[in-house]
């Protein structure tokens, strides 16, 4: 298959239609609703037979659900897919890793440009996510609203006047939302200030995780921030409140890179440059240096060092180079030495692409 | 409910005691129990954590100040639709079923209050279809307490809107039911 064939097929096609708002720092909006059935035991708890019925129940009522533009959801059995293939789908963020390995009757309903995702069984019956371009919160949260409308028109959820929407861990429950922003960071973790900024984030009831990594070791200056609490307060008002700090982090953001140009610009084209220049020419690259190396040049584009190359290198290449993508690609099971040969492969022809695409 | 004795904590402990043949309900905070504990012979084999367990039954057996004390035997907590128990529940950090969530409901508001920044109830979204008339209560409260406002404003003209809104809305919720 070539390069790009298999690019079309692997980056979902929500992610591909230009830039959303905010997109030199915001990646991408994700609202995940957790939804469950009233008559129903919860997953974890539930037989395989009753899975089995809530599977066929709920795929069959919210098939006819409009998700988005053009067509139906598309329904995939976990049981139907291989260990590797259930990895590419966690390593495009459309299942959880949980679903791919402990559901029983696990499934995911997307729609045609994947950026809706209804997960079945998963640790709740329905687990409904949604994701977009840049910063949407929003619009983010609305377009979540009716879909969540759609499918309550479908199946009775379990619902409780006090407790609100019943979920299966007690961290879930009211509101069963999880609104998060994925972000580039790469000035504030450069100059040290995100350090400082994180504990008053945490102060607010939000949370900020590393997307590829655990905590500050978190690849590729990539953070999520995201809401802890799920019962007290309204979706909007959840909503309003991340949406207040991931303004601010953006401007911080901003300004630190405003900072770095014009105390040491000479250093920050070298850094940017010399992560260009490995990115195109070497043979073998881990994966935690692949990361580093795109944050730097995504970086280089948005600063306007680097040009004639889409700023979705990075998002492309962070999905393409993980372990289960690379795999897929060569067509066998692959050592991690072979995948990091593999990995700086696969970059460098990507970088070729962009070249041709430019002439 | 405040501790009777130092009229200051909250009662955390409530049982009925025998005296003299009339009884008397006590109300206590886990230290006013513990002091107290002492003056009830016979409940110094009871950890604090055993008389908050339970309720304690103080039975007189005889003449005066005399007291027996017998518990209770605590009944384990289950869900009688999943049959998930409170124990295996707080072990595990998942609950069983819908109804879980009332069978356990004495236990989850400290649970709740620690997981979501010191709350424990719903205040967002509603089902449109199964939510029933709750979307229209809440709407109701929010108007009262407009209404408390502008009366004690003296903004009667707008107090007489919000009470005009008020009965249209609990009208709407009336003619709900009837066709219900
Ligand atoms: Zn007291
Ligand atoms: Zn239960």
């Amino acid at each position: 298959m070539s390069l790009q064939r298999f690019i079309s097929q692997a980056i979902s096609p929500w992610m591909k239609s230009g830039p959303g708002p905010d997109s030199d720092i915001v990646l991408s909006t994700r609202i995940r609703l957790a939804r469950n059935l009233k008559n129903y035991p919860f997953p974890i708890f539930a037989s395989s037979d009753v899975s089995e019925q809530v599977l066929r129940h709920v795929s069959e009522e919210l098939s006819t659900i409009p998700a988005g533009a053009d067509g139906a959801l598309e329904l995939l059995k976990m049981d139907d897919f291989s260990f590797n293939e259930k990895r590419v789908l966690v390593e495009k963020h459309l299942i959880s890793p949980h679903l791919a390995e402990h559901s029983r009757h696990g499934a995911v309903m997307l729609s045609p440009d994947e950026s809706v995702s209804i997960m079945l069984n998963e640790e709740d019956h329905i687990r409904m996510q949604s994701l977009f371009r840049g910063f949407q919160l929003d619009e983010g949260l609305d377009f979540s609203n009716k879909l969540d409308d759609c499918a309550e028109e479908k199946v009775t959820y379990a619902f409780d006047e006090k407790r609100g929407y019943l979920t299966s861990c007690p961290t879930n429950v009211g509101t069963g939302m999880r609104a998060s922003v994925m972000m580039h960071l790469p000035a504030l973790v450069m100059t040290q200030q995100l350090n400082r900024i994180l504990p008053a984030i945490n102060q607010l009831g939000l949370v900020v995780r590393g997307i590829y990594g655990e905590g500050s070791e978190a690849q590729g200056n990539l953070f999520q921030i995201s809401n802890q609490m799920t019962l007290g307060k309204s979706e909007e008002d959840i909503v309003e409140d991340l949406k207040g700090v991931v303004t601010q982090v953006i401007q911080q953001e901003r300004s630190a890179r405003g900072t770095l140009m014009r105390s040491s610009r000479i250093q920050m084209e070298d850094k940017v440059f010399r992560s260009y220049g490995l990115l195109k020419n070497s043979r073998v690259m881990e994966s935690k240096e692949a990361t580093k190396r795109l944050s730097d040049v995504r970086l280089g584009i948005d600063l306007d060092l680097i040009h004639g190359i889409s700023g979705n290198i990075l998002n492309e290449l962070m999905i393409l180079t993980q372990p289960a993508f690379l795999q897929q690609y060569a067509g066998k099971e692959l050592s991690a030495d072979e995948r990091d040969v593999r990995r700086a492969a696969l970059i460098r022809e990507r970088m070729e692409l962009e070249k041709e695409n430019e002439e | 409910m405040i501790c009777q004795e130092c009229q200051t904590r909250q009662a955390t402990l409530h049982f009925t005691k025998i005296i003299n043949g009339k009884k008397a309900e006590m109300h206590l905070c886990d230290e006013c129990a513990r002091d107290k504990g002492e003056q009830i012979p016979g409940s110094n084999s009871y950890s604090i954590h055993e008389l908050l367990s339970g309720l304690l039954n103080v039975d007189q057996i005889s003449g005066n100040n005399e007291f027996k004390t017998s518990r209770a035997e605590p009944e384990p907590l289950v869900c009688d639709q999943c049959g998930l128990t409170y124990e295996r529940f707080a072990k595990v950090g998942r609950f069983g079923c819908a109804h879980c969530y009332k069978a356990f409901d004495a236990k989850l508001d400290p649970i709740l209050n620690r997981v979501h920044s010191g709350n424990d109830r719903h205040a967002g979204k509603v089902p449109k279809r199964t939510g029933g008339t709750m979307q229209v209560q809440r709407e109701i409260e929010k108007l009262r307490e407009s209404l408390r406002t502008s009366i004690e404003q003296e903004e009667f003209e707008e107090a007489a809107r919000l009470r005009d809104q008020i009965r249209e809305l609990e009208g709407k919720i009336q003619n709900g039911e009837e066709e219900a």
